[in-house]
């Protein structure tokens, strides 16, 4: 088993953030040189190969994958089914059909609790989440325990926003079923203990599965080596195109699993009463698929992959670790998150005291600075650390030191705004 | 800039000395306006004197533009009939949604018509409006009450 490559503390200290060599690849940016874009972990930009590659399928192999029996759809088939296994080789999954290509990160873990959690729950049972989850991974879990009678349980984190050893032995119980967190919390940029985590969710009979949303555009993910059961993610986080989302889960529980969405291309045979399920993957892949979007993905892939994801990783992790350093000197802002500016992944959110964040981005803006503001989807964790909102600027490879100088310029000009004048 | 006609010296300085962000004893109306989305709230008190609205404070937090945007309603609707009050709150929600743009209509908004840049900023026309909508919510409720 190939383990996920990870960057190294020498590469990313040698990292060189004045330069930057990737801007050029993402024309957004490259037609933008004005704009300071720290908000990718919403969504990213794409680089010119993934814009090409969906153009390409439309003018060389568009026709309905699965469907024809005419070499153009064939053509369109393999396309897709080069792109699953790509992917699965990215995760570190064993088998390609562990692939099931979704509409994002938030229907991949939707059809995860609908399906599987409708299968397996039952009064008296646990769902064991964390208050870092992003609405996704907690609405659908919502829904489903009061469907089926079973409980939401909630590990929270301590004061340095860590999961303990401790908290996660207490929650995940012999009452628990499935186990479902982040593996990096998209407000605080904090990491969760996967590994540990599956390992005690394992230990008690329990399935885990894993919302990779915020972390496998940032670094080196490995399903094996997680020991996970299921892995969802959105392509357009990581440099691919909107409107396709993954989800691995291993082949033995697809199987298990009911079907999600029914109709088109997820069937064996159908009558007037019943139908048959066609075989993983395709039984969780109802309707036409987004096979330009799906060939974009695998762009995404073969860009990062061209990039080097060590080399990917170290530069994000230097440039985060710069931008909470820098913001963390501001004596007006709080941070947010571990208190290590290396322990953040990706992602910084802070509060400018005294200055409610809409009014923050909105004055930021007006510099061309774009950061997101407001509750990013994790009410119950804000409601938890009991704030309405926060400001977060997040980071990806195409960023540099300029980006986050004029993050910082334009957050004293807001301070200056409202504290200045008078 | 745009910006600053927004941040302009009048909402900076409603957001920072509101005259009628306080607890109010007493109140004929109380009403409170939420922004799930945002997290703001308001929670709006009117004192009414036969129709007249003697008296209009509120309390609650969120960004300046929804903070000083509520002062400035205060202001205008005080002294003022339910009903001009009602009108007032409506001229105002319009401007905001921009469907009322032409000047001399909106010139009986008084300082509020400084808000106008705000429709051009579709984020933010919600923080804008919380005050009016949370008047316009107790005025509609008080009038239909009275049969107006």
């Amino acid at each position: 088993m190939a383990e996920a490559p990870k960057a190294t503390r020498e590469a990313i200290e040698a990292v060189d953030l004045a330069e930057n060599p990737f801007k050029k690849d993402f024309p957004l940016l490259a037609n933008n040189p004005h704009l300071t874009f720290l908000d990718s972990a919403a969504t990213a930009q794409r680089p010119t190969v993934v814009l090409d590659a969906q153009r390409d399928f439309y003018e060389r192999l568009n026709s309905n994958p699965l469907r024809g029996l005419y070499k153009l759809s064939v053509e369109a088939t393999e396309a897709i089914d080069k792109v699953r296994r790509k992917v699965a080789d990215f995760i570190g999954a064993p088998l390609s059909q562990g692939i099931v290509f979704t509409r994002n990160a938030t229907e991949s873990l939707n059809l995860l609790a609908l399906s599987m959690g409708r299968l397996v729950l039952g009064p008296g049972d646990e769902v064991c989440i964390t208050i870092m989850e992003h609405h996704s991974n907690i609405l659908p879990w919502q829904q489903v325990c009061r469907e089926t009678g079973a409980k939401l349980v909630y590990m929270r984190p301590n004061e340095d926003c860590k999961l303990t050893a401790e908290e996660i032995e207490t929650k995940i119980t012999r009452r628990t079923k499935i186990v479902s967190v982040t593996q990096v919390s998209n407000v605080l940029g904090v990491e969760n203990p996967i590994k540990d985590i599956a390992k005690r969710a394992h230990a008690v009979g329990a399935l885990c599965f894993v919302d990779g949303a915020q972390s496998v555009p940032h670094m080196g993910v490995n399903v094996q080596e997680l020991g996970c059961d299921a892995l969802a993610f959105s392509a357009h986080k990581m440099f691919g195109p909107m409107g396709i989302g993954v989800l691995w889960a291993k082949k033995e529980l697809l199987e298990k699993m009911p079907p999600f969405l029914t109709g088109g291309e997820m069937i064996d045979w159908v009558t007037e009463d019943d139908f048959g399920c066609a075989p993983v993957p395709q039984k969780f892949e109802a309707g036409t698929q987004d096979a330009a979007g799906i060939v974009g993905l695998g762009a995404a892939v073969d860009y990062m992959r061209a990039v080097k994801r060590e080399n990917l990783e170290a530069r994000e992790r230097a440039l985060v670790a710069d931008l909470a350093r820098k913001l963390g000197e501001l004596p007006f802002i709080r941070l947010i998150g571990p208190a290590n500016p290396n322990d953040h992944v990706a992602v910084v959110s802070f509060n400018v005291c005294g200055i409610h964040p809409h009014d923050v981005a909105s004055i930021l803006d007006s510099y061309d600075v774009a950061i997101r503001a407001g509750h990013h989807c994790a009410q119950p964790l804000l409601a938890w650390m009991g704030i309405e909102s926060c400001c977060r600027a997040s980071v990806a490879v195409y960023n540099d030191e300029q980006d986050i100088d004029n993050l910082v310029e334009g957050l004293q000009k807001v301070w200056g705004m409202f504290n200045g004048a008078e | 800039m745009e910006l600053n006609n927004i941040y302009n010296t009048a909402l900076m300085e409603h957001n920072a000395h509101p005259d009628y962000k306080y607890e109010m004893d007493d109140p004929t109306l109380q009403h409170e306006g939420v922004n799930p989305s945002c997290g703001d709230d308001i929670v709006l008190s009117l004192k009414l004197d036969g129709d007249v609205i003697e008296e209009a404070a509120f309390t609650g937090h969120g960004c300046a533009v929804s903070q000083a945007s509520a002062d400035i309603m205060a202001d205008l609707i005080t002294d003022e009939t339910a009903e001009r009050a009602r009108h007032l709150c409506d001229l105002f929600l319009k401007m905001i949604r921009g469907e009322v743009t032409d000047d001399a209509e909106l010139a009986e908004l008084g300082e509020a018509a400084q808000l106008k840049g705000i429709s051009l900023m579709p984020a933010r026309v919600k923080c804008a409006e919380l005050g009016w909508r949370t008047a316009m919510t107790m005025l509609d409720e008080r009038l239909a009450a009275e049969g107006k």
